[in-house]
């Protein structure tokens, strides 16, 4: 593997690098779900997946910075969890909380990926650990904040991102607000990795943190700005979630596991150095896309399982080759 | 290499896939019509209490385990790990409190893992200072040899689930998963026109109390000649239930819904909603949320229950057993009431949280509302 | 799993720092003895102060330690197995299913059984080192095959295992449960393994250092393979424990018991470090112990179901922490 220093050369020489296959995969399944069901290239049809997949997409997003960082965020779907439910009880049904509420949600989500980031790179746990144990305390303070159930409603001013297809719109017909919300937090996310010094580091810290840190990185502070930006995509993911179908007390549960599955799929190695953002959000929809098609041809949860374990190795293994063949 | 491991994994799923067989038989006609007959039973007991009625005649002789008081109750739980069961504690919380004969209240929680129940109630034996032990299984085969032991140094009292052995003091339960789905598909059936598409809509496989459910609702589609376009699994998420919702109304219509669980009812109606549909006749549970919906939208609609009163039966059962009287048994059956268009009013709290289940006989009880949740 | 920066040089550490690296199980098992201890004594239920009582406790998690003893060999050799959960549900399940209630059929079961395991801790191992799938992945999609396998043919308690297999987990040996007695001296025979044979320390040099133990002329993926296989037996192990606890197996006891993350925090907090090379059986043993402990401390203080899972995240990440906050390595 190469040190930091190399990364930025190679990249220029590999200016035009082949198309990462997970564009082919998904274009392959979607092309699949339309001969199955020719409802799907009704506007309602791809509109209502889009919609479906935003939360998932903005998620592994967020976990592919922390991927490409070297480490893993475990605790995205409880912090799912936690959002939904804090939410509802927070806004109770007053369509004015709502504008007070997300800000705050997003600052807790802050403080989780704060927390998470500084277990890390302070104390130096273990991020499988650190997320881990972060996963079981903030999935028990869900249950010990409501008391095991969802104690209130979300209001229509808080659904409305996740809830509402905006109607009439040139074009497209429909537009549902989720899908807005996923462009957006996509076209951020990818300019900060992709555009940014910060992108650059964090691909150096997380190809080498040694030799990064020896070449003056802020090791701790990049690390740390990766979990925080994983912890809100979390908290988008689960306004969405909770927007999209309402409370309940396991709304994120697997989440975590989807979302490194979306990120490797698209191409991010494990342990660091590489990955980008729009092929870890293509590696979303490839996951939705494969659900929904198993799910057209009518295969229970049991083949779904099955596919999708086939799939993670395969891609994996596949990814391994090809880097191999590169000879990098 | 690659094709080497998908034969591997061929070879182990080929050497999995026997023909498979389950340890109980969830489509049991018997049990089918025995609990449509407890439908229309009349319960013995105080009326207006159901948490003390029971069906039928069979009482059980406790004079041996009388005992003077105080007492300590001993309960082991299964879990808290859905709304239901956290409505059901609750009310068995306050129901100690209710009586001062109970001086301790030891109560053990195995967070849904059958391992960690049998460990739990070993402590309790171990710890020795049960007078009367309470269980409700996290399954009936597996914390069966548990029961068996506890029975030998104290009472036991069963509830919800059950276990494979009779020596338990009396095994409380409501009337069960058959009549639950018998209810209904009955109201569905009587509301469709008949050929008409019914959806459905099931929580996991493989749960004794559910798929009992299931085989009484497909029973009686098929008797009247109702068309189930399929029957999903949803994991009881709403996101997932909305979603498959949303796909059945994308290929066709859909003229009914069946619910083996109404937690997720009220997502499953809101994708009639937002895809501009009239919602058809559904079937819920005693949730809030769906009351309510269910009067907002002026639906045609039913609740069966699986009532969460059942909580308070066994604390009950238990101090009737210190005192040596006699108690329904072996098996203390509950009655079972549903909520209808006729009665739904009574039945809606909006003080309540949306997963409180109204069927919960917790109204004068300490601490209401806003022990479980509500608002003063 | 292979930290991409375990190659870069650790410093040496201190003495003291190794001396207390190889003490803490111990101290955090004393610091949870003593929390017990304060519990029992501050509410009055002196009761819980008995030597069937201790029995009990040490038999809480019988299943949670065989499978944590296999996971010590393969988080020792830098990797990590997340499939012994769905693997435990298999086991048990076929177990059960295969005896039927028959004595006779107990042996045939038990061959199956770890026959089964054998081939998935073969594959795991195959697919981490030839195909070079990070660990994580492989046994993650292991797990699902495994799921996917198991829940398309079963849905529930599948036959039921005879009264004589039911002894591993009710029988007593001198006093003392067969199941604790078999967990004893796993570990012990672990140990041995571990400390005094060539396998034992082949371990030790490829989670260590991989490269260099190449270099020394150790076939590293021979080795990783036999840590996957040794895994995987264990859990089909736990998986045969656990049939004859509950009479029977079903799909989900594996995945409902967490084995899968519970035993790589035990092996965590029993000392073993995650990326390799150090470690032991022994304070996996410590580690199991902590977990017992603490669900009694639960239990007799009457903690409420959810703050219990507040408060184990918070331990989890604390006990290792005080581990790895001395370390001058980039935790990943």
């Amino acid at each position: 593997m190469s040190a930091a220093d190399g990364t930025a050369r190679e990249a220029r020489r590999f200016r035009l690098p082949a198309i990462n296959p997970v564009w082919f995969i998904l274009a392959a399944l979607i092309a699949a779900i339309a001969i199955e069901n020719a409802n799907f290239l009704a506007p309602i049809g791809y509109m209502n997946f889009l919609k479906r997949a935003a939360p998932l997409a903005i998620l592994a997003a967020g976990q592919v910075y922390v991927i490409v960082s070297g480490g893993f965020d475990l605790s995205v779907g409880s912090l799912i969890t936690l959002t939904v439910v804090g939410s509802s009880m927070l806004t109770n049904n007053d369509p004015a909380a709502t504008y007070w509420v997300i800000p705050l949600m997003l600052a807790m989500g802050a403080v989780v990926g704060l927390v998470n980031g500084l277990v890390v790179s302070v104390l130096r746990v273990p991020s499988l650990i650190a997320t881990l144990g972060m996963m079981i305390t903030l999935n028990g303070l869900a249950f010990l904040w409501s008391g095991g159930a969802p104690r209130g409603y979300l209001p229509e001013t808080f659904r409305f991102f996740g809830r509402v297809n905006l109607l009439d719109v040139p074009l497209v017909n429909i537009l549902p607000v989720a899908l807005l919300v996923m462009i957006g937090v996509g076209t951020l996310l990818t300019l900060l990795m992709h555009r940014t010094a910060y992108g650059k580091l964090l691909h150096a810290v997380g190809d080498n943190p040694r030799a990064a840190f020896l070449a003056g990185v802020p090791v701790a502070r990049v690390r740390v700005t990766a979990f925080v930006i994983s912890s809100l995509s979390a908290v988008v993911a689960g306004i969405l979630l909770g927007g999209f179908a309402g409370v309940s007390t396991d709304v994120g549960a697997g989440y975590e596991l989807q979302a490194i599955t979306a990120a490797v799929i698209g191409g991010a190695q494990l342990l660091g150095g590489r990955g980008t953002v729009p092929a870890a959000m293509a590696g979303a929809l490839t996951l939705n896309a494969i659900f929904t098609l198993l799910n057209f041809l009518g295969l229970p949860k049991p083949v779904r399982d099955v596919v999708q374990g086939l799939i993670l190795i395969a891609a994996v293994a596949l990814a391994t080759l090809r880097r191999r063949r590169a000879g990098r | 290499m690659l094709r080497g491991f998908m034969t591997l994994v061929g070879a182990l799923s080929l050497a999995l896939a026997t023909t498979a067989v389950s340890a109980q038989n969830f489509d049991d006609p018997d049990e089918f019509a025995k609990q449509r007959e407890q439908l229309e039973m009349t319960p013995n007991g105080p009326e207006g209490q159901p948490w003390l009625q029971y069906l039928g005649e069979d009482m059980a002789d406790t004079s041996s385990h009388a005992k003077d008081g105080p007492y300590t109750f001993c309960f082991s739980n299964a879990g808290v790990n859905n709304p239901w069961r956290v409505v059901g504690f609750t009310n068995m919380q306050a129901e100690v409190e209710m009586h001062d004969e109970i001086e301790n209240f030891v109560h053990v929680d195995a967070e849904g893992s059958d391992d960690k129940q049998i460990a739990d109630i070993e402590d309790l034996l171990a710890g020795g200072e049960c007078d009367v032990l309470i269980v409700s299984p996290n399954t009936t085969a597996a914390l069966t040899p548990a029961v068996e032991r506890a029975c030998e140094q104290l009472p036991v009292i069963v509830f919800d689930r059950g276990v494979n052995t009779d020596c338990p003091v009396t095994f409380i339960h409501p009337i069960g998963g058959y009549a639950f789905g018998i209810e209904a598909a009955e109201f569905i059936a009587d509301n469709v026109d008949p050929g008409a598409n019914v959806l459905m809509l099931r929580i996991l496989p493989g749960v004794d109390v559910l798929e009992t459910r299931y085989s009484a609702g497909k029973r009686i589609f098929d008797e009247a000649g109702l068309n189930v376009v399929g029957a999903e699994f949803t994991d009881g998420d709403n996101a997932k239930t909305k979603s498959i919702v949303e796909d059945y109304l994308q290929r066709g219509q859909i003229d009914a819904v069946w619910m083996d669980a109404g937690a997720t009812a009220v997502a499953a109606i809101e994708a009639f909603e937002d895809n501009g549909l009239e919602v058809p006749p559904f079937n819920g549970e005693d949730q809030q949320d769906f009351l309510q919906k269910w009067r907002d939208l002026g639906m045609t609609a039913i609740a069966p229950t699986y009532p969460t009163f059942q909580w308070r039966t066994p604390i009950i059962a238990a101090l009737s057993v210190m005192k040596g009287e006699e108690v329904p048994g072996p098996e203390w059956v509950l009655p079972q009431p549903a909520i209808d268009g006729d009665n739904l009013a009574d039945y809606i709290n909006e003080s309540m949280p949306p997963l409180h289940y109204a069927m919960c006989g917790c109204e004068e009880m300490p601490g209401y509302p806003e022990r479980w949740g509500g608002r003063d | 799993m292979t930290v991409a920066d375990a190659a870069a040089p650790a410093r040496p550490p201190r003495r003291l720092a190794r001396r207390f690296e190889r003490y803490a199980p111990a101290l955090i098992l004393l610091l949870a003895a003593a929390s017990y201890l304060g519990v029992v004594f501050g509410t009055g239920q002196t009761q819980y102060l008995t030597a069937d009582n201790l029995i009990a406790i040490l038999n809480r998690s019988i299943a949670l330690g065989i499978t944590a003893v296999g996971q010590t060999f393969v988080i020792l050799v830098g990797s990590i197995d997340l499939s012994v959960a769905n693997l435990i549900s298999v086991a048990a399940v076929l177990a059960s299913f295969i005896m039927k209630g028959e004595a006779s059929m107990i042996v045939p079961a038990v061959i199956a059984v770890l026959g089964v395991g054998a081939l998935v801790g073969l594959v795991n191992g195959l697919v981490i080192t030839k195909l070079s799938v990070n660990p994580l992945i492989a046994t993650l999609g292991m797990a699902l095959l495994l799921q996917g396998a198991l829940s398309a043919n079963f849905n529930n308690f599948a036959g039921s295992v005879p009264d004589a297999w039911k002894l591993f987990a009710y029988g007593e040996i001198m006093g003392l449960p067969v199941g604790l007695v078999f967990l004893a001296v796993l570990a012990l025979l672990a140990w041995f393994l571990l400390r005094r044979t060539r396998l034992g320390s082949d371990m030790y040099a490829v989670g260590g250092n991989r490269d260099a133990a190449r270099f020394a002329g150790i076939k590293t993926d021979n080795v990783i393979i036999a840590s996957h296989v040794l895994c995987s037996l264990a859990a089909a192990t736990a998986g045969l424990y656990l049939a004859a606890r509950l009479g029977s197996g079903a799909p989900w006891i594996g995945r409902d018991g967490v084995y899968d993350l519970e035993s790589i925090a035990v092996v965590v907090i029993g000392g073993t470090v995650l990326a390799g090379g150090r470690g032991g059986v022994l304070g996996t043993m410590a580690g199991v112990m902590i977990f017992s402990l603490i669900d009694s401390v639960f239990n007799v203080a009457g903690v409420d179901a959810f703050a219990k899972q507040v408060l184990r995240g918070v331990i989890i990440v604390a006990a290792v922490a005080l581990y790895a906050a001395r370390s001058k390595r980039f935790a990943a």
